[in-house]
């Protein structure tokens, strides 16, 4: 009994070191990329383009924390691109349309629209058991032609909304924007619910074995309806940060963010068929492509090569993360074996 | 649908025996997907000529049919790809990496024949290597296909740039524009026709066929009963990779447009048809009529809306999105349906005896 829960200890350490070596690959390759960036045009690690380049990565990693719960559930989010598009128009029409409104009560009406659609997505998944891949392709259809529907061709300007909401956007508390802040402070806070809390531990259970997950008595369909009703009101979070951040907000908000997105949380180790990930590597992940194209850019190569450059290292996130996967379940068979032996 | 089939056949209280066989043939090819999407068709058919009188016209299956061709190639191939359990979502990427391809070697002077058979190869080399990765490697088709969506289009790109070229001979422009032999039926509707009767045979009357489904049913089976499972995935994904270049020459000669932009997001669109046309995501089952039943109502849809001036062209995407999500909860709410009616006629027939 002892044996097998020092075994299971060692089991876990392994594989949260392992982890943390995976993030931490990140961090290098982000040191890396900065760094050469850096020597070849010094400009780049200017403390504004250094800002510019947080800023950029914000919404994408706030969108990436959402899209890591509901892939380590086995499960994918296609429609959060179309849920940003929804909820940036709701937080520019009402405000356009009443500039004195409550910034607090915009961006809970955005949520909200936000996580409406992802309870859509989540009842079709787990009680209409659609595949998840199915429900939020069809979604992602229907949320944007909601959104061409109810905008019919209309473009909110930044003129016509409020300083104190573009503000959101663009300025810093202690010299860190506040985009960066409210999206660290959503990382860290689902970082933590994941790794220590009941919820967050039986999402992985779910994903890495969903008939195991069921027969030790998690309620697997409540908790995956949570995960896509968090990731769709992360999206709708997205969409409000979104119009803060550029002030002009058509139909077409946020279109083909889901591919950047899972991209993201895949670059940063979240294995797409679940069980595994964490949403620090997500944003990390997230960080790291918003980087490359801003560091391509700034030296100059020809923007053309930016989305080869991001598929060409989604490729080797991947074929390096099968290959230690491969590595640690001989490394584990071998103690087993080990301890068998003795 | 297939597993309502069964059920409904298996409770021997609850049929009659003498409608018995008859009853049952009748409901399995009412119950069928492909049958429900001909009744939509028909839906369709109606409602678009309640839209606009020009609907059921020659003319308007012409323009219609047109817009939809290089998705309707690209939905042939990718069918294959999904009933082996698999996905591809670089094809748009391939489809685009073609066109602009074509464009760089019609800027270096090379005719048109010749660029036709390059385009294609480079094509299947594409879908090879990802076919590759995903075979030899073991890595998961969606991530890989994710990857190479933006590798493929990137490389596009890196070939063109943001130039486009539009100067292509007038004699190979008519060809991918023009209409069969002075009928209203377009050429690429016919290449469409014929690569879909070599894809039908070769799904459904081929033992290739038949190892794509036994894969996609269960890749373990399949293997351990002898099949060469990591081949035929790759051959799939080459085959894709081909015929979307192939797509991409269609789409460079009719728009005679040759650039790396054309058709983002076309890849959703494709998965899309093949998932309408009862095609499951889960692989081993489906066919390529249901994929052409789905790309004429997508079709079909999409030119009703274009014609009617009072109702806005915006509805195509909900329409298409709820249509993909009924397709498979419609078929999931009658098994369950079905289940429920067996579990309460269940206690008469222990009474009985």
């Amino acid at each position: 009994m002892t044996a097998v829960a020092v075994e299971g200890a060692r089991a876990r350490r392994l594989t949260e070191w392992v982890l943390r070596v995976r993030e931490l690959g990140i961090v290098a390759a982000l040191a890396l990329l900065i760094t050469v960036t850096a020597i070849l045009e010094p400009r780049f690690i200017e403390a504004n383009s250094l800002r510019n380049l947080a800023l950029n990565a914000s919404i994408f990693a706030i969108l990436a924390v959402g899209q890591t719960l509901v892939i380590i559930t086995r499960n994918v989010d296609l429609s959060v691109g179309s849920i940003l598009g929804l909820s940036a128009f709701l937080a520019g029409d009402l405000l356009s349309g009443n500039q004195d409104m409550a910034l607090p009560l915009v961006f809970l009406l955005g949520i909200g629209l936000g996580a409406a659609c992802g309870l859509l997505n989540g009842v079709l998944v787990t009680w209409g058991q659609v595949p998840a891949l199915v429900v939020t392709l069809g979604t992602l259809y229907a949320f944007r032609g909601l959104a061409f529907l109810w905008t019919d061709g209309r473009q909110v300007n930044a003129e016509t909304l409020p300083d104190s909401f573009l503000n959101i956007g663009s300025d810093s508390i202690a010299g860190i924007p506040i985009l960066v802040l409210i999206a660290l402070v959503i990382v860290v806070l689902v970082g933590q619910w994941l790794r220590d809390y009941r919820p967050g531990r039986e999402l992985y259970a779910i994903g890495s074995n969903p008939e195991g997950a069921r027969l030790a008595g998690v309620r697997s369909d409540r908790r995956v309806l949570v995960a896509f009703i968090l990731a769709g009101a992360l999206a709708g979070l997205g969409g409000v940060l979104f119009t803060a951040r550029f002030g002009t907000v058509d139909a077409t908000a946020g279109t083909g963010y889901e591919l950047t997105v899972i991209a993201a949380a895949v670059v940063g180790g979240v294995a797409i068929f679940g069980g595994t990930g964490t949403v620090y590597g997500a944003a990390l992940g997230a960080l790291l492509l918003g980087t490359i194209t801003s560091s391509l850019i700034v030296l100059r190569v020809e923007a053309f090569w930016q989305q080869a450059a991001i598929g060409a290292l989604l490729l080797v996130a991947i074929a390096l993360d099968k290959l230690v996967a491969v590595r640690i379940e001989a490394a584990l068979r071998r103690r087993r074996s080990a301890r068998r032996a003795d | 649908m297939r597993a309502v089939r069964t059920e409904t056949a298996a409770p021997p209280a609850a049929t009659p025996p003498a409608a018995g066989s008859q009853s049952r043939d009748w409901r399995s090819l009412l119950g069928r997907w492909e049958t429900l999407l001909v009744g939509l068709l028909v839906v369709m058919a109606v409602g678009g000529q309640a839209i606009s009188p020009e609907f059921l016209t020659a003319d308007s299956f012409t323009t219609g049919s047109l817009d939809m061709s290089e998705i309707a190639l690209m939905a042939l191939a990718v069918a294959l790809v999904i009933v082996a359990a698999e996905i591809d979502l670089s094809v748009a990427s391939v489809m685009a990496l073609s066109s602009a391809l074509m464009a760089w070697l019609w800027n270096n002077n090379q005719p048109v024949e010749f660029i036709i058979p390059i385009c294609v190869a480079v094509g299947a080399l594409c879908g090879a290597f990802n076919g590759v990765l995903v075979t030899r490697f073991g890595l998961p088709s969606l991530a890989v296909t994710i990857g190479t969506l933006a590798l493929f289009r990137g490389l596009a790109f890196v070939v063109i740039g943001d130039e486009s070229v539009t100067d292509f001979p007038q004699v190979w422009t008519d060809r991918a524009f023009g209409n069969f032999a002075g009928t209203f039926i377009p050429n690429t509707v016919v290449l469409f026709a014929i690569l879909a009767v070599v894809f039908a045979v070769l799904l459904h009357a081929t033992p290739f066929g038949r190892s794509v489904f036994a894969i996609g049913a269960n890749e373990e089976a399949a293997y351990f009963s002898g099949l060469r499972v990591k081949r035929i995935k790759l051959i799939l994904f080459t085959l894709c990779g081909a015929v979307a270049a192939l797509a991409g020459v269609v789409i460079t000669l009719r728009n005679s447009t040759g650039a790396a932009n054309v058709g983002q997001g076309f890849e959703l669109t494709v998965v899309t048809a093949v998932l309408l046309g009862g095609v499951s995501i889960f692989g081993g089952r489906g066919t390529i009529a249901g994929v052409i039943l789905a790309l004429l109502l997508l079709g079909g849809i999409q030119k009703a809306l274009l014609l009617s001036e009072s109702i806005s062209s915006y509805w195509i995407q909900i329409v298409t999105g709820t249509l993909l999500i009924v397709s498979v909860l419609g078929p999931n709410l009658a098994r369950r349906a079905a289940e429920v009616r067996r579990r309460r006629s269940r206690p008469t027939p222990e009474e009985g005896p």
